[in-house]
């Protein structure tokens, strides 16, 4: 393998170097701090609590609600802050991949709100939002069937790629294909693509993204248990 | 038609102490003679953990104890309360978890007249120690003040600790609360809650135990620390 084949040096199948952090915000019932590369991303959960607005409380089960914010300073061109199609799409997709992992029924008649801020934005801010996430509603204790990881793969200048900076993503053939999964039973919980590929391909990069999720979950355990060690 | 043999497997005695951090989603135990407890449930043969905890097997049983999380309110738990407003018959109380309690007049002691100014027994912002007389299907929690040990709090502080912690500050038998109890010479009341009342002379000392088994509630040997703490704040006292 030539040690050109990447932008930053790394093997094809390899991940951006991960920092991950449990507890960074004290008033918040669990949170984390979560870096890939030059992403990076802080989650805060809150709750089970008393759900407003109430129409939303549902009598069955607690209502998980996701916020996906980028600061402005997160990127090379001021993005105008506060919400906008692209963030209310981020945070419903999010919330539809975390769902699946947890015993929302446990808790009826409340909401469990999770923030996410982008405070470093190179491309892969969903996937390593979901990781954030992830981790932070571990810490907060709330009940889970797995710890949900994520990232993206891809396809850039006739390579397939896993976890593709910015750089990458810009080339003129670029895939980029977002994958969250729990990866003590293998299930998929969110799936998006970007870009034109053969169904052959897809598979592959799918394939590649799962080896990826299976070293990312190695770091979630690690973390946690790291806070409670000594 | 055959008759399945019907084998009875000795369940075999764990080794006491055998405690270990687990994180959501972690297969603690392949076996279907064992049972998940609470924090845990089964998928297949495998006995997985719910939450971020230390998982315990007792006989039988597999369950994990969180390292945080919310309370889930229980009939006949004790718990100290907000109250956070007054209604016609009733007044509304956080108890500090996802859901609001209510102290209905009815379980309040002596006679209550009517048109009386409720706000003349329990006013907004006052705390109480309570018990919970019900929590229904759809967790409407109802308090009672009719009862032993509730009463108003008027003196002394409350603390906050997460509320799976609480059977860690009291100990086995209750033997950490009385050894703080009679070391610093203070009032301790504990709330399922995670609400801890204190009075006394060395209060200081006593909330500094408890901020220190809310940071220590996973490491063994707890007790002895909080004792060599205690010994040497009181020394640095006199």
């Amino acid at each position: 393998m030539t040690k050109s084949e990447r932008t930053d040096n790394r093997k094809l199948d390899e991940i951006r170097p991960m920092k991950m952090k449990i507890g960074v915000i004290k008033r918040a019932d669990g949170s984390a701090e979560v870096e890939f590369g030059d992403t990076k991303v802080v989650a805060a959960v809150y709750g089970p609590r008393q759900i407003h607005p109430r129409h939303q409380e549902r009598p069955d089960r607690s209502v998980l609600r996701c916020r996906y914010n980028m600061l402005p300073f997160s990127v090379s061109d001021r993005k105008r802050p506060g919400y906008d199609r692209r963030s209310t799409e981020l945070g419903k997709v999010i919330t539809e991949s975390l769902q699946p992992a947890l015993f929302l029924e446990e808790f009826p008649k409340t909401a469990i709100d999770i923030d996410m801020e982008i405070t470093q934005a190179d491309a892969g801010t969903r996937t390593t939002a979901i990781n954030a996430a992830s981790l932070a509603l571990a810490h907060a204790g709330i009940p889970m069937r797995d710890l949900v990881t994520s990232v993206a793969a891809g396809r850039a200048n006739k390579k397939l790629l896993l976890d593709m900076t910015k750089e990458e993503e810009d080339a003129p053939d670029a895939v980029d294909l977002p994958v969250a999964m729990m990866p003590r039973t293998g299930k998929i919980t969110l799936l998006q693509m970007d870009g034109i590929v053969s169904p052959e391909d897809i598979e592959k990069i799918v394939d590649i993204a799962e080896i990826g999720c299976m070293k990312i979950y190695e770091m979630q355990k690690k973390a946690l248990l790291e806070k409670y060690s000594s | 038609m055959d008759k399945e043999e019907i084998k009875v497997e000795k369940v075999k005695e764990t080794s006491p102490a055998a405690t270990k951090v687990v994180v959501p989603g972690d297969i603690i135990k392949e076996s279907m003679d064992i049972l998940p407890g609470t924090g845990a449930f089964r998928e297949g043969k495998n006995i997985i953990s719910k939450v971020l905890g230390i998982a315990k097997t007792d006989g039988r049983v597999i369950s994990v104890t969180p390292l945080s999380g919310v309370y889930s309110p229980q009939k006949w738990d004790y718990v100290i309360g907000e109250i956070t407003s007054i209604n016609f018959s009733n007044w509304s109380v956080d108890i500090s978890g996802p859901y609001e309690a209510t102290l209905p007049i009815a379980e309040v002691k002596g006679y209550i007249e009517r048109d009386a100014d409720l706000s003349k027994h329990y006013a907004i912002g006052e705390l109480i120690f309570a018990k919970i007389v019900d929590v229904s299907k759809t967790k409407y929690i109802t308090l009672t003040m009719k009862d032993m040990k509730s009463r108003k709090i008027s003196d002394g502080f409350v603390v906050d600790l997460t509320p799976s912690k609480v059977p860690r500050l009291i100990g086995k038998a209750g033997s950490m609360i009385t050894m703080i109890k009679q070391r610093t010479n203070c009032f301790l009341s504990v709330g399922q809650n995670g609400r801890v009342w204190l009075k006394g002379d060395h209060e200081d000392i006593a909330c500094k135990a408890i901020k220190m088994i809310e940071e220590h509630s996973h490491t063994p040997g707890l007790t002895d620390k909080i004792s060599e703490m205690l010994d040497k704040e009181l020394r640095k006292g006199k």
